[in-house]
């Protein structure tokens, strides 16, 4: 420790720092700015010839790239259509990526970005604030544009219900779309109701009187995945819907003044309160993710659980062959309810969009309209067990269990379907505050009205923040 | 180092003025501006026999050595602070290269945010208890790996038995990656498969179990045994390391005047390991302020229940990539690096005192 020559450790140091001071003025220079970057559309290719096969006039000898988000339903879907985009438009730039923000963020910013993003997973980037910055590109053209699948009709017409609305923010074109359809419900295994006797539960009083017997013979009623308690969302919101009609979700997803105190909700909080207070949930739960509750779930150890048409593919390894995988639109309340027992909760997913400084716009609408078509859409479904946002797509297919119930409960449920706006309008405020907020009530640490209050409290304060950018339907 | 009593300055008495003083002239100062930036070989002569070249070859040599450094650190990590002082007076979304000048509105709706102060209690909460925690076991572990065991002969202390297999024991948290210590532990807390609960069931203590990360009231308790397990290793081998290096012949005479350990602890050990254990508590401060990537990880929707485990730089996290708010969240950010400093200076102000020798 003895430094004791005549340049000193303290000196070092302490010169060190002056200079690193007359460094920094220098450095301003140089730096270049995190957000810095280029805005103009000097890279755009020219725009191809309009023909009836290529109603959107594609630069057939531009490139096209694309990136998918590498998840759950893997890449293999998209390969598949880009070889078919190929074949008529030239080649195609393909990667994946479990991080769309982590790659593509950089690229948004620098002003370069890729023709289509799958704009998906737990790391995606926030479309609202996106389409805020001028950064996607509306798909009017693509929506007016003849279909793949039916060459008489209008892209437009063949979309699920509920798909154009889940792709507009704000004004009304439509700017992202989301290629799969979920049906999200009340999700048990066939055999297992068959075990106990019983059908599937129509209203409140039958939940109850199932999950009694359920406990009886050792076996919870309900379980979720605790950790991520935005979960019980799936069933709690289309059941208020169900309880009061359309507008009182119509009432939460525009942040209205005492949307969560409305009797709807209270009946509902109530209802599912009785599940906790009663007993019926599995053990535990609070503190679980969603793979293991969906493994207590496909084990056994738990009758219900309130999920989306994921799971039959994400559940696979754990499913034992005969367990039936099925789902049910969420069971009302009684006889007084605004909307029919088929009313689910039915959406489209997994989102892609094209950026609006992308080189080659009509290509990655081109491409997305590739992907509405016939062979695409079918080859979706065949490969990843999903449903997809086309209209039909799926007839005459041969499905898997859940996903045949899927259709069914989709089928059956005809226009009766909610589909609230909160989880992508105000996406904190749902996963995080009301989700929060049900999840304390569940594992009953709060009664239904502090959870009612919470989820007011978190309502108001977001109406309030000039920071987050507000949406009315 | 600034009560460091031997870094006297030595002044250099560079070689006997050859002639008379005279004051410097332009051209002097020309000279020696030129003799800073050429090679030693070329120094006039006129500058090598100056009284003054003792201090201007001792600049010389600092400031071409440290130029390279210094620049990468002025544009990697000084430029950075500057740019992030001017971003939080915008409201940058962090997705385009747009945003505008709006002053200090991102810290005047900090005032408000309820979400932002639940994270600031919670972090300093953490930056309390941490160090205390983990400085204390580490202090107390590694004076039993270096004085706790039986006396034997011909030593004046030793070790507990098996005291170097321990301390490698303790430091295996250290290898592991942080990430892969926040998937294990929430493993670990799960309440239907996690070893805690199991361990308990077995032992009979049904009524022990918990759910562990979901209940309010425990969640953070869980996340500070968790930052405390990892850090405990380091500090242990820091400590027995300082501890090491005391001369044993101050134990001898502490217990020859029948010195008990527990006093030997506090009057002899602790006061000559003190720089190291103030070293100590700065970094797990720091540590402890930090916390991202295990609340992260592996709380209940990260941070929560509610907001009983969110710290504040997951919050930062979160407005800043999930909100899509980059210009609040840079001002969180700097907030979070004021209360650093304040720490730090803290902390240095404690340590203004004497320093022993040995």
């Amino acid at each position: 420790m003895g430094l004791t020559s005549d340049v000193n450790r303290r000196d070092v140091i302490k010169r060190a720092g002056a200079l690193g001071l007359v460094a920094v003025p220098g450095m301003t220079a140089l730096s270049g700015c995190a957000s810095g970057g280029g805005d103009d559309n000097k890279d755009k290719v020219d725009k191809g010839e309009k023909t009836k096969d290529n109603p959107l006039g594609v630069n057939e000898k531009a490139g096209l790239e694309v990136v998918i988000f590498n998840g759950g339903f893997g890449d293999q879907y998209a390969l598949d259509a880009e070889k078919v985009y190929s074949d008529s438009y030239g080649k195609v730039t393909h990667s994946k990526t479990q991080k769309i923000r982590t790659k593509m963020q950089p690229r948004m910013v620098k002003g370069n970005p890729p023709d289509v993003i799958n704009n998906s997973g737990a790391e995606n980037m926030d479309i609202a604030s996106l389409i805020d910055d001028k950064q996607v590109s509306d798909l009017e053209t693509l929506l007016d544009s003849p279909s793949l699948f039916d060459p008489s009709k209008k892209v437009r017409d063949l979309m699920m219900p509920g798909t154009v609305e889940k792709g507009t923010f704000g004004d009304d074109k439509m700017y992202q779309l989301n290629y799969a359809y979920t049906v999200y419900g009340t999700w048990f295994s066939q055999k297992a109701l068959d075990g106990l006797e019983v059908e599937y539960p129509k209203t409140w009083d039958e939940m109850l009187a199932v999950c009694a017997k359920a406990k009886k013979s050792g076996m919870a009623g309900w379980t979720y995945a605790g950790k991520h308690p935005y979960y019980f969302a799936f069933t709690i919101y289309p059941f208020i819907g169900k309880i009061g009609g359309q507008d009182v979700l119509k009432a939460i997803d525009n942040l209205e003044p005492n949307a969560w105190k409305q009797d709807a909700v209270k009946k509902a909080f109530e209802a599912y309160y009785e599940l906790r207070a009663k007993d019926y949930i599995l053990k535990g739960t609070p503190g679980i993710d969603h793979i293991q509750s969906q493994t207590q779930w496909t084990k056994g150890n738990a009758l219900f659980i309130p999920n989306g048409s994921w799971v039959e593919n994400e559940a696979k390894s754990t499913t034992p062959k005969d367990f039936g995988m099925t789902v049910m639109p969420p069971t009302g309340l009684d006889k007084s309810d605004a909307m029919p027992f088929e009313t689910l909760w039915a959406e489209a997913s997994e989102p892609f969009f094209v950026p609006a400084k992308a080189k080659n716009v009509e290509g990655g609408m081109e491409f997305l309209r590739v992907m509405m078509g016939k062979e695409a859409t079918q080859n979706f479904t065949k490969q990843v067990s999903s449903l997809t946002c086309v209209k039909g797509a799926a007839d005459g297919l041969q499905l898997s269990p859940g996903l045949a119930s899927a259709k069914k409960a989709l089928d059956a449920a005809g226009d009766n379907i909610v589909s609230p706006r909160l989880p992508d309008w105000y996406l904190t405020l749902h996963k995080e505050k009301v989700g929060g907020a049900i999840a304390a009530m569940m594992a009953g640490d709060i009664k239904p009205d502090e959870a009612m209050k919470r989820a007011q409290q978190a309502a108001d304060e977001v109406a309030k923040d000039d920071s987050v950018k507000k949406y009315k339907r | 180092m600034a009560n460091d009593v031997r870094a006297v300055d030595t002044e250099p008495t560079g070689p006997a003025p050859r002639k008379d003083a005279r004051r410097a002239s332009f051209g002097d100062y020309l000279l020696f501006a030129a003799t800073l930036v050429l090679p030693p070989r070329f120094t006039p002569e006129r500058v090598r026999y100056d009284r003054r070249y003792r201090t201007l070859d001792k600049y010389r040599f600092i400031c071409w050595f440290l130029l390279a450094p210094v620049v990468l650190y002025a544009v990697l990590v000084i430029s950075p602070f500057f740019q992030a002082f001017y971003y939080s007076l915008t409201d940058w979304s962090g997705f385009s290269s747009e945003f505008s000048f709006v002053g200090l509105d991102n810290y005047e709706r900090m005032l408000d945010d309820s979400d932002f102060w639940a994270s600031v209690k919670n972090s300093l909460l953490l930056l309390i208890v941490a160090p205390l925690a983990t400085l204390g076991l580490g202090l107390f572990f590694a004076f039993m790996l270096q004085a706790g065991g039986r006396h034997r002969k011909s030593e004046a202390i030793s070790g507990v038995r098996g005291a170097k297999f321990y301390k490698v024991v303790y430091f295996f948290p250290q290898v592991l990656s942080v990430a892969i210590i926040g998937v294990v532990w929430g493993a670990m807390y799960d309440p239907i498969t996690g070893p805690i609960n199991e361990v308990l069931r077995t032992a009979g203590l049904e009524s022990w179990t918990q759910n562990w990360l979901a209940n309010p009231d425990i969640a953070m308790l869980c996340v500070l045994f968790v930052l405390c397990w990892m850090f405990i290793g380091f500090y242990v081998v820091l400590f027995s390391a300082a501890m090491g290096s005391v001369p044993k012949d101050i134990y001898e005479a502490a217990l020859l005047d029948g010195a008990s350990r527990p006093t030997t602890f506090f009057r002899v050990t602790l006061p000559l390991i003190w720089d190291t254990v103030h070293t100590g508590w700065i970094y797990m401060g720091i540590q402890a302020l930090d916390a991202f990537a295990i609340v992260h990880i592996m709380t209940i929707n990260a941070g929560g229940p509610g907001n009983s485990t969110l710290v504040t730089p997951v919050y930062l996290y979160k407005k800043a990539f999930d909100s899509g708010q980059a210009g609040y969240a840079t001002a969180v950010g700097v907030v979070l690096l004021i209360i650093t400093m304040i720490f730090a200076a803290v902390m240095m102000l404690f340590n203004r005192r004497e320093r022993i020798e040995y």
